[in-house]
């Protein structure tokens, strides 16, 4: 369907944050041994030996201080395939995941496998670690499991049962950080209503609803009314006047800024419209924006429209008198 | 409990705040009940941003609720199975003696395989984005290899469900055929065939709570909760066994699951977890079970839950059994799990 056919306007949205955590002494010793090739397990209570190593014991809850170094060959105790890998794993063409349960250890390690299908994966199989060229102390320092290159059922590498011994795993660096960079990608839908308010802007029409129930007039129209929670259901025009209710100036440089600060952000409370609206004040000194002023919007070249807010450029003062506060003080 | 209603499609084509699904749904509760929104002493609901990528939907969500004067409401960022605990105990202290629980979910937004990648370990797991298809396919191998189930008793759930579906008119995936033709169907996510695996599914559900006389009047037979609980298991791989579910073994049993259970609806998202399930809550072979053909017919995020122990409170509404249980999950691999039991006849 085109966009004008389906029932919604939809657009693609990317959200993404790279997160930024300190990782604490127990993973920060596993880290700082990843950086150097090497695997570190935690003890725990009760004779476990797991990787990656618990900050907390799962059945005593003390804080796990016992480190153990374990080779970084190992056994496939279960694996899956995956036909359609998704963004940001190991790898991007079919790939198998594997728990392998690493030598020295009683418990399953993930990670990806790399083969060409599920035929040649199979519990029990020896697998050894590929490590990456460049490791920086991360997860991702491990490129993936693979078969061992000399096909022997040996451990490569012994268990040292005391890691502080081990150069350079001894110090605990969680003094560098951890960033994981997530971006996750959207198809954002508008509802009905809203979807009728951004066609409205692009015939150049500022369309709100009504409430059937209170009366009140929404814009952007909501798909319920928030005071009666029935949906809004007559289309009301709005003229594209109205009053500035309140506003602040804008001194902040911030990241994506289009104008330059100082400038002005306001509600506008559209001529015939119960809710205010928030839009931006230009075509005068920022100092001269008041409360009570009235505006108009001011609209961008036709052959700019889309269906976008961004239709109407800004609001600037019509030069009538203020508003009476009476007219707009049960909006603040 | 003496209202529920749900709503769960493949793909819905609205605003991630879902308002114009919970509206009509608040509605049909109203109904149900003869309550009014003036009725109604605390409001929960369960919901996530991260799943269509809305900033606090749960706040514009509010709109559905018409909340001029102020109400009294919360919200968990878990499946609003937990947003019904959450009201159970708030009604339990005495300081309001109805409750609406609510949930909401789009799943269709974004890329699920990738937004659950959210909820693993921050440092050693989620950078690599393990999906929860193929954990959980790791989670089958384990227990086919010990032997614990086979592919058979794999299809003979996904078989079941199906075709319980067919009288589920909520079902987003129905129509059982044979389990021998079940295995006869490729390998997806080896060893996961396509019917083990929930769809991907949007959805938004409500369900309400009274107490004593409010309960007997809103609903001829209401049933009754009779316990509830809810525990969760380590997070790390190595830490519990896999093919075991611990944290659901023991809300079972906190919640009264022992005996004389008629129907229950269990949240299993994959075939095999539904093994687990019913080992863990010692569910016997008379149990009907998921007669609403459960997750793998229709599991919207965050009302899933709900939807189980809704689905088995109908049960009691409709007089076809006097004890039920709904189950609910969380988290990875059935990390997180809570059981509501519910009786036709108060204690």
């Amino acid at each position: 369907m085109s966009p004008s056919e389906a029932r919604t306007l939809s657009a693609p949205v990317r959200v993404s944050f790279d997160y930024t955590r300190s990782v604490g002494p127990v993973l920060g010793r596993f880290f700082d041994g990843l950086r150097e090739g090497r695997l570190l397990a935690g003890r725990t209570g009760d004779g476990q030996v797991i990787v990656p190593p618990p900050e907390f014991d799962p059945v005593s809850h003390d804080a796990v201080t016992d480190f153990v170094e374990v080779p970084d060959t190992g056994t496939v105790v279960s694996w899956s395939w995956v036909p359609e890998p998704v963004e940001g794993q190991p790898f991007d063409r079919p790939f198998a995941w594997v728990l392998v349960q690493l030598d020295g250890t009683t418990g399953p390690f993930l990670h990806a496998l790399d083969v060409a299908g599920p035929d040649e994966v199979e519990v029990g199989q020896r697998v050894q670690v590929r490590w990456r060229d460049e490791r920086v102390g991360a997860i991702t320092d491990i490129v993936c499991f693979e078969e061992p290159v000399e096909a022997d059922d040996e451990p490569r590498g012994v268990v040292a049962d005391d890691a502080d011994a081990a150069p350079g795993v001894a110090a605990g660096g969680d003094a560098t950080p951890l960033i994981t960079p997530v971006n996750l990608a959207y198809t954002y839908a508008a509802s009905p209503e809203e979807s009728a308010f951004f066609r409205g802007l692009q015939e150049g029409r500022i369309l709100g609803q009504r409430c059937p129930a209170c009366g009140k007039v929404y814009v952007p129209p909501r798909g319920a009314c928030p005071v009666d929670g029935v949906p809004t259901t007559d289309e009301v025009e709005l003229a594209g006047t109205g009053t500035v209710t309140t506003f602040c100036i804008v001194n902040v440089p911030f990241m994506g800024q289009k104008i330059k600060p100082p400038y002005v952000s306001a509600y506008v409370l559209l001529d015939g419209a119960d809710i205010a609206f928030l839009h931006l004040i230009l075509d005068v000194p920022a100092e001269e924006v008041r409360m009570g002023m009235r505006v108009e919007a001011v609209w961008r070249p036709r052959d700019e429209w889309g269906t976008t807010v961004e239709n109407i450029s800004h609001f600037a003062p019509t030069g009538e008198p203020d508003a009476d506060f009476e007219s707009y003080k049960v909006h603040l | 409990m003496v209202g529920f209603a749900h709503e769960q499609m493949t793909d819905f084509d609205g605003s991630p705040t879902m308002v114009e699904l919970l509206v009509p749904l608040f509605r049909e509760v109203y109904e149900q009940t003869g309550f009014t929104r003036k009725d109604i002493g605390f409001w929960c609901s369960g919901s996530s941003d991260y799943l269509a990528g809305r900033s606090f939907s749960f706040v514009q969500a509010v709109d559905a609720i018409g909340a001029l004067p102020p109400v009294n409401e919360s919200h968990v960022e878990m499946d609003a199975a937990w947003a019904l605990y959450e009201a159970w105990v708030k009604i339990q202290t005495g300081e309001v003696d109805t409750a609406l629980v609510y949930g909401f979910g789009k799943s269709s937004a974004g890329t699920l395989r990738r937004t659950l990648g959210l909820q693993l370990d921050p440092y050693t797991m989620t950078p690599l984005w393990p999906d929860q298809v193929s954990l959980a396919g790791l989670q089958a191998r384990l227990g086919l290899e010990a032997g614990l189930w086979d592919e058979t008793a794999l299809a003979e759930v996904a078989h079941r469900s199906l075709t319980d579906a067919e009288l589920n008119p909520h079902a987003v995936r129905r129509g059982g055929s044979s389990v021998a033709e079940l295995l006869q169907r490729e390998m997806y996510a080896d060893p996961l065939r396509k019917h083990d695996i929930a769809p991907v599914t949007d959805g938004a559900a409500a369900l309400v709570l009274a107490a004593d006389d409010r309960a007997r009047d809103a609903a001829q037979r209401p049933a009754w909760i009779t316990g509830m609980a809810h525990n969760i298991d380590p997070q790390h791989l190595a830490a519990r066994p896999l093919t075991e579910a611990p944290s659901a073994r023991r809300a079972g049993a906190a919640a009264g699951v022992a005996a004389g259970v008629e129907v229950a609806e269990l949240h299993a998202p994959f075939s095999h977890q539904e093994l687990i399930l019913r080992r863990e809550l010692g569910l016997a072979d008379g149990v009907h079970i998921n007669p609403s053909g459960g997750a793998l017919v229709g599991n919207p995020m965050f009302t899933a839950g709900l939807n189980r122990i809704g689905e088995a409170a109908g049960s009691i509404w409709r007089g076809e059994a006097s004890k039920v249980l709904g189950h609910a999950t969380s988290g990875p691999l059935l990390q997180q799990n809570l059981v509501c039991v519910m009786e036709g006849t108060a204690r």
